[in-house]
């Protein structure tokens, strides 16, 4: 065969095998383009709508559903004011989420530094042992730590029985309960891609700095947090991404005061029959969820390009 | 204390964080399992053992119900989406890169980056008009619904499985005059199995323990178990919630040591 004749059965093979990958994927496609990405369309498509009066919507164009993400109407005169319920529900979950991320990093750190300097035998265990409640239901997880802080839950009854207080404390039902859940659930997302990073680490490195009389602190700082950083990173944007988005914790251990954006949206779908409202928070949780994660692609791409470098 | 030297990479207290981590890990999950075992009619004073809260939840037609349709869901849902996935695993590995295979991987992996409350909502509006167009207010919907987001997780063992796989066995049956289909289900599908059966189990937990997208989907008299728990939380609580959530657990981390040892397998 000619070199020409060659090339032009490998350019067909080639595109024959795109075909069969296009038609092997074909079915994944088509569930996940009725069932995931395309409702998504739709829920664009409603934030524009008018709220029907016993929920859903009616067909006619309305910015309202927008509006109202910032503002609401002042019953009496119809001008709008700034919704300052709104802005305290959007600080609360930015803030919670970003806290959250804050102490499962500070708890998860050494943690994952534990697990990476064990023998490799224990290693195994330990690290089993921090997969296992990463994949255990978050219900029933969220359900444990609030059996544990409710009023009658196991703190309480302990600080009554060993006679240190009469009346339960107060836990449930606040920020710093839902905080304190949601560091809990989310923990394992931070210390399994810290671990990662950490196991990749070379030892030696540090051996080298203390001989250059570097002091610990010097090492952590100087050696040891920049060349983890894609990990930290990525765990950071595990457990920073679905705290935002957070229903079942802040349901569960904040009750109704305590609401985060996801309890806000669902709000919109029920009592608050404003569907378009509830669409466009929707959409804006997934513009914020969308910008987090190009940011982290751009991090973890330069952490990557700075390594290959330096 | 016998061994003084200086090891580099200890760092101080790093180790008693991690154990009160572990503590902190566990301890709230083994009280929820321990006081399941209660006799008294409460969630955090003990009052000696007794399997009587796993005997009433047995005999609760309410969860009777939502658990076989958890088992329901999870099952069918885990076949579909481990069908599909497989398909789409073997469309994607093993083959010159071809133009759109990092969109198709961007749509398989999309349930894992959109939060579940948008997806909730967003099938919660769809699911709608269907409902009207049809009529139709089955278990479909949410058998729909739990395939879609499972697919990820079984794809990605899947595709694990099949990228470590050597092809000089597939060859050597084309090479013997196997037909294509024969090779496949000779050779291929055996060595793809033990991924194949990880798949499966992951997208079977996936499935069993969804709370949000089940809550905004299911039609009245539909609460799987998760759900049907999540309403139970709003009354005042008794162990009974605590045996439910402690065979959940017991079936969640039976599946699972079952899925490490299938993958681990391999080396």
């Amino acid at each position: 065969m000619t070199p020409a004749a060659t090339g032009q059965a490998e350019a067909a093979r080639r595109r024959a095998s795109a075909r069969n990958g296009w038609l092997l994927s074909a079915p994944a496609l088509l569930i996940l383009t009725l069932f995931a990405c395309g409702p998504l369309l739709i829920v664009l498509v409603y934030s524009f709508l008018t709220p029907g009066q016993y929920g859903n919507v009616v067909g006619e164009f309305s910015p309202d559903g927008w509006i109202g993400v910032l503002y609401s109407r002042d019953i009496f005169d119809d001008t709008l004011v700034l919704a300052d319920a709104h802005l305290t529900i959007f600080w609360r979950s930015v803030k919670l989420s970003l806290m959250t991320t804050l102490i499962t990093f500070a708890l998860g750190f050494p943690t994952a530094w534990f697990i990476a300097t064990r023998p490799p035998k224990a290693r195994a265990m330990w690290l089993f042992l921090i997969t296992i409640p990463f994949w255990t239901n978050l219900l029933i997880r969220t359900f444990a730590i609030n059996e544990v802080i409710r009023n009658d839950g196991i703190i309480n009854s302990l600080l009554i029985w060993a006679g240190l207080i009469d009346q339960p404390l107060r836990m449930i039902y606040t920020d710093g309960a839902v905080l304190a859940g949601m560091a809990y659930v989310y923990l394992p997302l931070m210390v399994l891609p810290l671990f990662a990073a950490i196991d990749r680490f070379d030892m030696r490195l540090l051996e080298a700095s203390y001989d250059l009389y570097a002091s610990r602190w010097a090492c952590l700082r100087r050696v040891i947090l920049p060349i983890v950083r894609p990990g930290i990173v990525a765990g950071s944007i595990l457990v920073f991404v679905p705290s935002l988005g957070a229903y079942v914790t802040p349901r569960v251990l904040g009750g109704g005061k305590n609401m985060m954006i996801g309890n806000f949206i669902e709000l919109q779908f029920t009592q608050g029959r404003n569907w378009p409202l509830g669409a466009a928070l929707s959409i804006l949780l997934l513009v914020v969820v969308a910008l987090a994660l190009i940011l982290y692609v751009r991090a973890a791409e330069g952490g990557e390009s700075e390594g290959r470098h330096g | 204390m016998a061994d003084r030297r200086f090891q580099v990479a200890r760092l101080p207290g790093f180790a008693t964080i991690a154990v009160l981590v572990f503590l902190a890990l566990y301890l709230p999950i083994l009280t929820l399992v321990g006081f399941a075992f209660n006799a008294e009619n409460s969630i955090s004073v003990w009052g000696g053992f007794s399997l009587k809260w796993f005997a009433a939840a047995w005999k609760n037609q309410a969860v009777q119900d939502a658990a076989l349709r958890s088992l329901t869901i999870a099952t069918l849902s885990a076949l579909i989406a481990t069908s599909v996935a497989t398909l789409a695993a073997l469309g994607t590995t093993r083959r010159p890169a071809f133009r759109g295979r990092g969109f198709i991987y961007v749509m398989i992996n999309q349930p894992l980056m959109v939060p579940e409350i948008v997806t909730a909502v967003a099938l919660l509006i769809l699911f709608g008009i269907v409902k009207q167009a049809t009529g139709y207010q089955g278990l479909g919907y949410l058998v729909a619904a739990h395939s879609a987001f499972c697919i990820p997780f079984a794809y990605l063992p899947i595709r694990a499985r099949l990228a470590g796989m050597d092809a000089s066995l597939e060859i050597a049956a084309a090479d013997l005059y196997a037909s294509p289909i024969a090779t496949f289900r000779r050779v291929t599908l055996p060595l793809l199995a033990p991924g194949i059966m990880a798949g499966a189990m992951l997208a079977f937990v996936i499935s069993l323990d969804d709370v949000v997208i089940t809550e905004f989907v299911k039609s009245g008299g539909q609460d799987t178990l998760p759900t049907y728990m999540l309403g139970q939380m709003r009354r005042a609580i008794t162990p009974e919630v605590n045996a439910i959530s402690t065979l959940l657990l017991a079936l969640t981390v039976a599946l699972l040591t079952a899925f490490f040892l299938l993958t681990r397998q391999k080396d």
